[in-house]
């Protein structure tokens, strides 16, 4: 599946220690006086399923959007790979192999399903308008895009459904379209995928198919880092939690552990934190 | 090429539903003038004549809707501002052709040169004006365009420019009495020395002219519609041209801007670049096509390049459909053959066969006389020949409501072609796979 052959991911362990590939320092936004991210910092393990949770409002997505370029902190740094990418543009993050979904799917309603997967692979050389164009060039489009059609197909059959294959994407229900945006993101050939809220409408039956996915693609070297509602997928899934309330990060640690942190039973409960 | 495959692919073309469709609609509208000119009595060169300006209108305008279709239609960039681009195209040649001795002076260059000038400038300053606007909604950047199109046609007029020096280099727009352009080029195809005013025939010119001199043909249709083939030709490449860059990796990010900008940049585009490049890429062939449009008139002035002139192009584009090539050529030969044409032949018809008199003299008071039931004060105050323009702009109205009500999508109505150099099938997937 790897055409841009992120090779980093073959290697997630080196001298048996895990190696970070995300790393968020002290990262702060506000919006007109008002503070969504006050102060957040965590680390995230190469090759791990990684829960961000937190009640609504906590500052979840807007830290997605601060890590992703959607947005510029008004402090912070955040790291991926060993390179700073603070401040960078989203296409720049994209591009780095950091790519994310969004809360709403937001799949391009116009365009077929398989538009929207053959759009997303990078370095597309048609993506040059002379070589869209000229004869000569274009035969060489035509392959890569021969060897993409291939990759979108596969991924079709992986998230099962090639029987929308040429449906226009605004006509699939909320659950394949949950599917589709994770199939368009993973077609970038990505090493980490930031997920917000990937299971939202989504019915049981194609939650356990989504998650069952999820550690498919784990095996395969992949990293994730999610935003979800539900505690139970949370607990049974990931390899670390991370708490968030109020813009900050409240804890973090084995799902176990999280679970039964007092902090994060009041901050669910809705009780005054003290910290 | 071989003769062999060259067939394969005509016949590969016109077993095309879209390129019959086009061609059903040139033989049409073809027919309908034809018609008009026998009702209103034409000789044969004046018929000829009423299809050639049917025609050249028709390309320029299919060609136009071409243009901004790849940046309204394929990126949803709204581009009020292509009178002003056109302008930019027209001038630039004119400015780089006109002798150093002229009146305005210019650079004396030749043609061709200046044209690839033109495109270039036009395609540089298309760019450079998208830049500001490149972060805007689409409502900011057509508030941009048009300003910025207002600006260029009064600096075009304004007397400071008509003759000017900058730094040491002469050269001038005219002001408002307007530029002379280089005579059409297509002339070199039919006299030995086309420059002159009254030049010979070479051997080509000598056997046409003398062809059809005895059918009351003159010289000057002949050379009219030699600039019409040419033209048209540049259509089918412009049409070719389109659809191969909305079947590209290029086109489908295009669409993908057009329809979330967000996602096309959090899947790792740079869509910044790609939204100046398409810019850019359309303004210079607006410059182009403007510069098909005033060479075979050998004549601009600012007056040609009002904002009226953006939405023509606007409504020819909505006529056929945003997004689809095939909507754009309907739309430009429907707009300029039915709507900008259409109303002077109507009129003439009408004036021809019913002797109207005593036509008011406002719109207003024509409508005022509805009230008694009497429609011939309307009638009369329409043909009249002044009252030309604002029939059409009545006229253009209607339609534009008549179309976002029944058609919003256009004549041709919404259509979808895949963004894909190849087919996406799953078979197609699997023949290759047995190549």
């Amino acid at each position: 599946m790897s055409k841009n052959g992120h090779s980093a991911r073959s290697d997630q362990t080196r001298n048996g220690q895990q190696e970070q590939i995300l790393k968020v320092e002290n990262l702060r936004k506000t919006f007109d006086g008002i503070t969504a991210v006050a102060d957040v910092s965590f680390h995230v393990e190469k090759g791990s399923i990684t829960g961000l949770i937190g009640p609504n409002g906590a500052g979840k997505s807007t830290t997605f959007d601060l890590i992703t370029g959607v947005q510029r902190p008004d402090g912070g740094a955040v790291e991926f790979n060993d390179t700073e990418i603070t401040g960078y543009r989203s296409d720049q993050v994209a591009n780095q192999g950091l790519v994310r979904t969004f809360q709403i799917a937001r799949e391009l309603s116009e365009m077929t399903v398989l538009e929207n997967l053959m759009l997303a692979p990078q370095n597309q050389a048609g993506e040059a308008v002379w070589r869209a164009v000229l004869p000569r060039a274009r035969a060489q489009v035509v392959e890569q895009e021969k060897e993409l059609r291939e990759q979108a197909w596969e991924m079709l059959e992986l998230f099962e459904i090639e029987h929308v294959a040429h449906e226009s994407a605004g006509n699939l229900s909320g659950g394949q379209r949950k599917l589709l945006e994770m199939a368009r993101v993973l077609m970038t050939d990505p090493e980490m995928v930031l997920l917000d809220e990937p299971l939202a409408g989504v019915n049981p039956t194609l939650e356990e198919k989504l998650i069952d996915r999820l550690h498919t693609l784990k095996e395969q070297g992949y990293t994730f880092l999610f935003v979800e509602h539900d505690m139970d997928v949370i607990m049974n899934n990931c390899d670390t939690v991370i708490v968030m309330h109020q813009g900050s990060v409240l804890t973090e640690g084995q799902p176990d552990a999280v679970k039964n942190n007092e902090k994060v039973l009041d901050a669910y409960l809705g009780e005054e934190v003290k910290i | 090429m071989s003769t062999g495959s060259l067939q394969a692919r005509a016949e590969g073309w016109l077993g095309n539903n879209d390129v019959r469709l086009l061609i059903a609609l040139a033989l049409a509208i073809g027919g309908l003038y034809a018609l008009f000119s026998v009702v209103l009595g034409f000789q044969l060169n004046g018929t000829v004549n009423t299809l050639r300006r049917v025609a050249f209108l028709s390309a320029i305008y299919a060609m136009l809707a071409l243009a901004l279709n790849l940046q309204w239609g394929y990126a949803g960039l709204f581009n009020l501002g292509a009178a002003g681009f056109m302008a930019i195209g027209v001038y630039t040649m004119g400015i780089l052709t006109a002798p150093v001795t002229a009146s305005p002076p210019g650079f004396g260059l030749p043609l061709p040169v200046a044209i690839v000038g033109a495109i270039l400038v036009t395609g540089i300053i298309g760019g450079l004006a998208a830049l500001p606007a490149i972060r805007l909604r689409a409502d900011y950047l057509a508030i941009v365009t048009v300003a910025f199109s207002e600006i260029v046609r009064l600096t075009l007029r304004a007397p400071e420019f008509a003759n000017t020096r900058i730094a040491g280099v002469a050269f001038g727009t005219g002001g408002a009495t307007g530029l002379s352009l280089p005579s059409n080029p297509i002339r070199v195809l039919f006299y030995t020395d086309p420059a002159t005013t009254a030049p010979a025939p070479n051997a080509l010119g000598a056997a046409i002219f003398s062809a059809v001199e005895p059918l009351g043909i003159e010289e000057t249709l002949v050379i009219g519609w030699a600039y019409v083939i040419v033209l048209c030709l540049c259509l089918g490449l412009l049409y070719w041209l389109m659809i191969r860059i909305g079947k590209s990796p290029f086109g489908r990010v295009l669409k993908s801007i057009r329809e979330d900008q967000q996602v096309t940049q959090a899947l790792g585009k740079d869509t910044r670049l790609f939204k100046i490049k398409t810019f850019a890429l359309g303004c210079a062939l607006m410059g182009l096509i403007a510069i098909f449009w005033r060479l075979s008139g050998g004549y601009a002035s600012p007056r040609m390049f009002k904002p009226i002139q953006t939405f023509y192009i606007f409504i020819a584009l909505f006529i056929g459909g945003t997004g689809s090539p095939t909507g754009s050529i309907v739309g430009g030969a429907l707009f300029a053959s039915l709507l900008f044409e259409g109303p002077s032949f109507i009129r003439r018809v009408v004036a021809e066969y019913l002797q109207l008199s005593n036509a008011p003299d406002t719109l207003v008071s024509a409508l005022a006389e509805l009230g008694t039931l009497d429609v011939t004060p309307l009638l009369a105050y329409s043909v009249q020949d002044v009252s030309i323009s604002a029939l059409r702009l009545m006229l253009l109205g209607i339609v534009l409501v008549y179309l976002m009500q029944r058609h919003p999508d256009g004549l041709l109505g919404h259509r979808k072609a895949i963004a894909s150099s190849v087919a996406l099938s799953q078979q197609a997937t699997r023949e290759d796979d047995n190549e």
